[in-house]
């Protein structure tokens, strides 16, 4: 799609983010000592405290991630925010407490807390680093994406603006005004969002006729014909005739053609044709409907979509939706999904063909229509353990994100660290609810790129008011900052404390320190940029999965043995988080959906029977962490 | 966890069984899905299915417990009578 981008949105998208540097510069005077950069003292009142863990912890992937996610496929999405959820009762009740008591700044620091080792905090070390830079690529991306129909610039252009002004903060600020940043944009997003739901419960549902047209219904030999309603068939050459389920008809004008998909009727041998929408690239160029994309009267655009096409009892609209009845008018109502195919083409080209689907309300609001969970109605048992090891991921990877555990440094004892957690968990929770309501709203607004789903919630926001937009907007994007400040500071305290400190034994005076990690984080700043950049099409809470996937593998086998298993040793802590790290890592690697999505490869070479590691390589943290224990054990327990 | 003061011992306790409590919930939530996905469409109040109904659960869920953790755990600052005074404030 085209975005006009708005004055107004660019004067609060402005003012947003100056002031959030504003902040920062303010608050980042007084930090020059490692306890200050790395830990604000240990100063943070508990309340901004949990506030910042939701402002850290509902990063892009949350809001516009699973948003989208839910907006094209349904529940689907939402599985994501219980898994998220459900992740923080492992890091309350078992994590929080302990983590305050062993460490100082940093995850190595709790995990060497008893050994003091090299090994340890190496491997704990490299471990934040990688899930870090796995948790900052999906920023980026949904950086790139905001800053699209924002500001008008293309997408690489919103992921150096973030990575830019992101290190300018980690640079010039620390702990102090990441927390206070954090904390306001925690508490403005969760504000937005309750009134970015109400005004669309208001609203409620429309079933207006679409931009989109129907011919039918026809018989099978009609569609065999050369000409349809009087229009010239467009014979199916270069890779058309393997998709027969596509019919494309010539314009009298020469903006290429109108391409449609044959869906079958409830009656035999009748069919409907539905408008469908395809995209091509050829030499940089896109073409939409075979006319080259832009404004001008022989160009073409994707069309926005997302509608019902039938409200309960025929009506036009549905008036205000209370809470509840919001669920069941989907639940009675048909919705137009859009689902894609992809045409291969002589020249290696291939085109991306949007159709729709329409589907019964009740389908969007049960599990299992997203691809990627559809394997939970069908026999395979691979499909379900695929499922199962995601949500086992979720479920542990939270109690063991970095950017997530260093915010226990950050106030004075461990019930300041428990109030938080439940302050967190309170507004996360709350935040969570709402993006059902925002997923399904954003699928009937109406307003729908079919490109981008991680834009979702935004246009959902321009759907009822183009200042909302620019609000939301700017929050989404402070929420980017935010989460990748957090990131690139564990990152740098991983770098200078751990690695640099701990590992090869540099002594460093504070001062020295705090500017080693402010140098890393420009460093890891700028690879965050370079990948963002890369990985621009995935769906940014898919992403996500995976630095969770790492995070649970291999950093809480480790943590939670540490705590709750006598017989750890520092050899057990070290092979457990290098195996965990390395075969979650591995898998993710050569798994069919990085085959597919990241390298272009036929999914089917890739060797992992499912893509989501979590349920093999999180029990094989915990198995190799026993077993290196009990191979070095000490011979003699000390006699402490 | 012997270094630990009564009071630390008696929160980390309680964290272990509302976690356990917790995780049944959550193992029937994801094991539903997955083996019965046909039982999660079915409505069961107001209207509202299985899915619905059971992810907000699992929200609210979290959260009462959360708050149920908070108001039942021993402050190290404030010890309890049971503590002897070198194990507490520590």
């Amino acid at each position: 799609m085209i975005y006009d981008p708005a004055l107004s949105a660019i004067i609060i998208f402005f003012a947003f983010v100056g002031g959030a540097l504003g902040l920062s510069f303010f608050l980042g005077r007084k930090a020059k000592s490692s306890e200050g950069y790395f830990a604000a003292h240990g100063q943070i009142p508990w309340f901004v405290n949990g506030i910042a863990f939701a402002g850290d912890y509902l990063s892009a992937a949350s809001f516009l991630g699973i948003c989208g996610m839910i907006a094209f496929y349904g529940y689907d999405g939402f599985l994501y925010s219980i898994g998220f959820l459900a992740g923080w009762i492992v890091a309350l009740f078992v994590i929080a407490e302990p983590m305050k008591r062993l460490g100082r700044f940093t995850f190595a620091d709790a995990l060497d807390a008893k050994f003091d080792s090299r090994g340890i905090k190496g491997a704990a070390g490299v471990s934040t680093l990688i899930v870090s830079v796995f948790y900052l690529i999906p920023q980026m991306v949904g950086a790139g994406s905001l800053i699209k129909p924002l500001l008008g610039f293309p997408h690489w252009a919103g992921v150096v603006i973030v990575g830019g002004v992101v290190i300018m903060i980690v640079v010039t600020a620390g702990m102090v005004s990441t927390t206070w940043v954090q904390f306001l944009k925690g508490s403005l997003l969760v504000v937005f969002s309750t009134l970015l739901v109400f005004l669309l419960l208001q609203r409620g549902f429309n079933a207006e006729p679409d931009a989109f047209a129907t011919i039918g219904p026809l018989s099978a030999d009609q569609l065999n014909e050369s000409t349809i309603g009087d229009r010239a068939v467009i014979q199916p050459t270069n890779g058309w005739q393997e998709h027969q389920e596509f019919i494309r008809l010539e314009r009298d004008d020469d903006k290429g053609f109108d391409i449609f998909h044959v869906q079958e009727t409830e009656d035999d041998d009748q069919y409907i044709l539905r408008q469908a929408q395809a995209v091509r690239e050829v030499d940089q160029t896109l073409l939409i409907d075979g006319s080259p994309l832009g404004t001008e009267p022989n160009q073409k655009q994707l069309q926005p979509v997302g509608t019902v096409s039938k409200l309960p009892g025929d009506e036009t609209s549905s008036g205000p939706q209370g809470p509840i009845e919001f669920f069941n008018t989907i639940r009675d109502s048909e919705i137009v999904l859009w689902r894609n195919k992809t045409v291969l083409h002589e020249d290696g080209t291939k085109t991306a063909v949007h159709y729709q689907k329409l589907t019964p309300g009740n389908e969007v609001l049960r599990p299992g229509e997203h691809k990627k969970f559809a394997g939970i109605r069908k026999p395979e048992f691979f499909g379900k353990l695929n499922f199962l090891s995601l949500m086992l991921a979720l479920f542990c990877g939270t109690a063991s994100l970095p950017h997530i555990l260093i915010r226990y440094y950050t106030v004075k004892d461990g019930a300041a660290a428990r109030k938080s957690t439940i302050v967190g968990i309170a507004s996360i929770g709350f935040f969570y609810v709402l993006t059902l309501y925002i997923g399904l709203g954003a699928m009937t607004s109406g307003a729908m790129d079919l490109t981008d789903t991680n834009m979702a919630a935004p246009l959902l926001a321009r759907s009822i008011s183009t200042l909302l937009f620019a609000i939301i907007s700017a929050i989404a994007f402070t929420t980017v900052l935010g989460t990748v400040s957090g990131l690139i500071l564990a990152s740098s305290g991983a770098v200078a404390h751990d690695l640099m400190v701990g590992v090869m034994g540099i002594k460093m005076t504070e001062t020295q320190k705090v500017r080693v990690a402010k140098i890393a984080a420009v460093v890891v700043g700028i690879i965050a940029i370079v990948l963002g950049i890369l990985f621009k099409e995935l769906n940014v809470g898919y992403l996500v999965g995976w630095a969770f996937s790492i995070a649970a593998s291999a950093n809480l086998p480790a943590l939670v043995m540490l705590l709750f298993w006598k017989g750890t040793t520092k050899q057990g802590i070290i092979a457990s988080v290098t195996v965990g790290m390395l075969s979650s890592l591995g898998w993710i690697l050569l798994s069919s959906d990085t085959y597919k999505g990241v390298y272009g490869l036929d999914e089917s070479l890739a060797p992992m029977p499912f893509s989501q590691p979590g349920i093999v390589t999180i029990p094989l943290a915990f198995v190799t962490l026993i077993v290196v224990s009990l191979l070095t054990k000490p011979k003699q327990q000390p006699s402490e | 966890m012997s270094s630990l003061s009564k009071s630390e011992r008696y929160n980390a306790r309680l964290g272990l069984w509302l976690f356990a409590i917790y995780l049944a919930l959550y193992l029937g939530f994801v094991f539903l899905n997955a083996f019965s996905a046909s039982t999660m469409e079915q409505p069961m109040i107001a209207g509202l299915n299985l899915a619905i109904i059971y992810g907000f659960a699992l929200i609210l869920g979290a959260l009462v417990m959360a708050l149920l953790y908070g108001l039942l755990c021993r402050s190290e600052a404030a010890p309890d009578k049971t503590d002897s005074p070198e194990e507490a404030g520590q």
